[in-house]
């Protein structure tokens, strides 16, 4: 069985003429989640954003299931793929319940059994189809806000998630108390998932295997305990011992 | 749906078209009590002695403005004086009498327009000079010849203009061999009262100005001709002539109708300011027996000389004229947020044309109304259409500028999140990015409304009606009260605009966008 995501010899320069990524290859497994770790501008959201083609390579092949995602319709590969970006991107004029049957809506669900996935996605995460389903996302806390992004990526129980930075604007209660959950979801569910962060900790403690990247390179991708043991690259090391000291 | 929709551009088209152009003749005027009042006289009279329906254009901004709109049809007749035809339409020097002046123009004006000069009515509205009654009595004056014999012991206060021009003071002081001990330059308005106060001896007038009578002044001839012939005359278009030859009949019973004191007599009634034009024109030619004395029942309308009477005597009119301003505004309006809009919504797709075109619309933002609604007679003649037109023009700027802006400012992070996702740009557009702009969108409407309704105010100067038409006849009239009654139900419409504008805005504002925690 061929990977769920994969990148080979990706590259990507932007029209101002930076390169935000410079050759990476990358696979990621069916049910596997793996964190893409560096600091800002190392290229780390611009290899997440390839697999639902809100950026194409400028070199190099994207595969999503085994099939290049450029010979794909990228309105129905992304409706197939969950998103939730760092603030939630809730649609503001539109209730809870609404925002977490949007892609079951694209999809042509029935209204019965969209209500019975939103009921159902709401209390996955922990929150009321009663009491939060007919609010707006301005009536909500940035925790239950993220909750509700959760949710509505996982409406249509599609095959992978994509996530950028998807705790990095919590506090850090509402932070830990979001990680607990998540590593529940991923027991549960088992979703092949794609995890941006600059936070070691959080890629430590959340997923299967870390790519560290710098510069538009993935440096390392190896098990956490792994990457501890025996570091790669200079770099790796030192973002391993620093980890180590806080 | 096209065939819906070409219908529904075929009837804006012809709505536009002037209707029933057939068995209609349109009668303009310039902008100055004068004109205003032989333009009514034109009217009533071809209104009573022909079957032809007579539509008003009076006060349109000045000569050439009314000749534009002649030539290309906008308005069929207009009162016009000789003088100004060979000097300002045909920019020839002004020489020689009466006769050869209106045998020129006539010749000129057929060959090169097709435009016709009928007789003249029998006054000349030319520059002249005056001195108070008392003073010619005593010094026995009646020329100019007569003026230059004692001028060397008097006080001359002559408008500014007329003391600067070889045709004014300078070519007068060399025919005649003027010199008066003093000359001061003043305002118009204030040489009357200071000729009244006997601060000054003599004065630069128009013949048949009312007030020569209300400060007793007396115009003394022009003997030696050095004044250009001004006299006063119909002028119409050839092709109206043919089409209606009784319009050229009727007119002609005018020939030789009015003298210089006739003339200035009835020009002080309005410049009282306590007339309609319509009724000294009903006057005067019911005087002339050319108008049946029972027929045109206009009610004298009891006119107070306090603003609230006069708003309240004139209360229809003013009704009619603020539905007449509304409608203007609304069109114009309604047609540029249909072309606003949509333009909007497509610069919002093709980034790289919206910078360059918001930048040219917000040029034409920035041309004089005036000027904007003078630039449309040439092509579409006096009216309502240019000057629905002109302020169409003037609505584009905010509706497109914030339509554009509005949708593609909208929540980009919600924008992002629902591409990702897996939502078309159309499904982006209808259900996001527009229900969001909506209030923007509203706003930049809001804008265009204001603009609109108070430009409307200047489409009186082309004949277009609306609040603007009291404004502009009251600053000729100098008639305060008139002034207001157009220009506070036009502030006041505006301010009622933007009330009413500002709820819907609120309105539209998509609920969940207030914290209600």
């Amino acid at each position: 069985m061929p990977p769920t995501l994969e990148a080979a010899g990706v590259a990507k320069t932007y029209a101002d003429g930076t390169t935000a990524l410079a050759g990476v290859s990358l696979a990621v497994e069916r049910g596997e989640t793996v964190a893409l770790v560096g600091e800002s501008g190392c290229g780390k959201t611009t290899l997440l954003r390839l697999f639902n083609r809100m950026v194409e390579p400028s070199a190099g092949e994207v595969l999503v299931e085994g099939r290049r995602a450029a010979d794909l319709d990228p309105i129905e590969l992304r409706r197939r793929i969950g998103y939730v970006p760092q603030d939630g991107g809730l649609i503001p004029h539109w209730r809870v319940a609404r925002n977490v049957e949007l892609v079951p809506r694209l999809l042509g669900w029935d209204a019965g059994r969209r209500e019975a996935r939103v009921r159902e996605m709401l209390e996955l995460v922990g929150l009321s189809a009663t009491v939060h389903g007919p609010r707006y996302p301005a009536e909500l806390s940035g925790g239950q806000r993220q909750r509700v992004a959760f949710a509505r990526a996982l409406a249509a129980d599609p095959p992978v998630i994509l996530l950028d930075e998807p705790f990095g604007a919590l506090d850090l209660i509402t932070r830990l108390e979001l990680q607990r959950q998540f590593l529940e979801l991923k027991r549960r569910l088992g979703k092949t998932t794609l995890l941006v962060t600059h936070d070691l900790d959080e890629a430590f403690r959340l997923t299967d295997r870390i790519g560290v990247m710098k510069a538009g390179r993935i440096l390392q991708l190896a098990p956490a305990a792994e990457l501890a043991a025996s570091p790669a690259d200079p770099y790796v090391r030192e973002l391993i011992e620093l980890r180590g000291t806080n | 749906m096209s065939q819906l929709r070409r219908a529904a551009w075929l009837l804006l088209f012809f709505s536009a078209l002037p209707l029933g152009a057939a068995d209609r003749v349109v009668v303009g005027s310039k902008n100055f009590e004068e004109s205003r009042l032989l333009g009514e006289i034109f009217a009533q009279l071809l209104e009573s002695r022909t079957g032809l329906e007579v539509e008003r254009r009076l006060g349109l901004a000045g000569t050439q403005v009314c000749f534009e709109a002649l030539k290309t049809g906008a308005i069929d007749v207009y009162p016009e004086y000789t003088g100004t035809g060979l000097v300002a339409i045909l920019g020839e020097p002004a020489k020689g009498g009466a006769a050869r002046t209106l045998g020129r123009v006539r010749a000129e004006f057929l060959s090169r327009w097709d435009l016709w000069w009928l007789s003249p009515l029998g006054f000349e509205n030319s520059f002249e000079i005056a001195v108070p009654r008392e003073l010619a009595e005593r010094e026995k004056l009646t020329t100019l010849s007569d003026l230059a014999r004692v001028s060397k012991t008097l006080r001359g206060g002559f408008g500014h203009e007329f003391v600067g021009r070889e045709d004014g003071l300078l070519g007068l002081e060399k025919t005649y061999g003027l010199k008066f001990a003093e000359v001061e330059h003043l305002q118009q308005a204030i040489q009357y009262q200071a000729a009244k106060a006997r601060r000054i001896d003599a004065l630069d007038v128009y013949t048949t100005d009312g007030r020569l009578i209300l400060y007793g002044l007396k115009v003394l001839e022009d003997d030696r001709g050095f004044f250009p012939p001004y006299e006063a005359a119909a002028l119409v278009r050839g092709e109206t002539l043919k089409r209606h030859p009784e319009v050229g009949s009727v007119l002609g019973l005018l020939a030789g109708a009015f003298d210089e004191d006739a003339m200035r007599a009835l020009n002080l009634r309005l410049q009282e300011g306590q007339e309609s034009e319509a009724v000294v024109a009903r006057d005067a030619l019911r005087s002339l027996g050319l108008i049946d004395k029972e027929k045109g029942g206009m009610a004298e309308a009891p006119r107070g000389r306090g603003l609230i009477n006069y708003v309240w005597g004139e209360r229809a009119a003013l009704f009619r004229l603020t539905l007449e301003h509304l409608g203007l505004a609304a069109a114009a309006l309604a047609l540029g947020a249909l072309v606003a809009i949509p333009l909007g919504l497509w610069l919002e797709r093709r980034r790289s044309w919206a910078e360059p075109v918001i930048r040219v619309l917000g040029l034409l933002q920035t041309v004089p109304s005036l000027a904007l609604l003078a630039f449309m007679i040439p092509f579409l003649g006096v009216g309502t259409l240019p000057a629905t037109v002109a302020l169409w023009v003037y609505s584009l700027f905010p509706i497109v500028r914030n339509t554009y802006t509005g949708v593609r400012d909208a929540d980009p992070r919600a924008v992002e999140a629902s591409t990702a996702l897996g939502m078309t740009p159309a499904q982006i557009l209808r259900e996001i990015r527009l229900p969001l702009a909506a209030p923007v969108v509203m706003a930049g409407l809001r804008t265009a409304a204001v603009l609109t309704v108070g430009t409307a105010t200047l489409a009186a100067f082309i004949g277009a009606g609306g609040l603007g038409e009291p404004i502009v006849t009251g600053l000729q009239l100098a008639n305060t009260a008139m002034i207001l009654s157009g220009a506070i139900p036009a502030a006041a419409l505006a301010l009622l605009v933007d009330a009413v504008l500002g709820r819907v805005e609120r309105a539209l504002r998509p609920a969940g966008l207030e914290v209600r925690r």
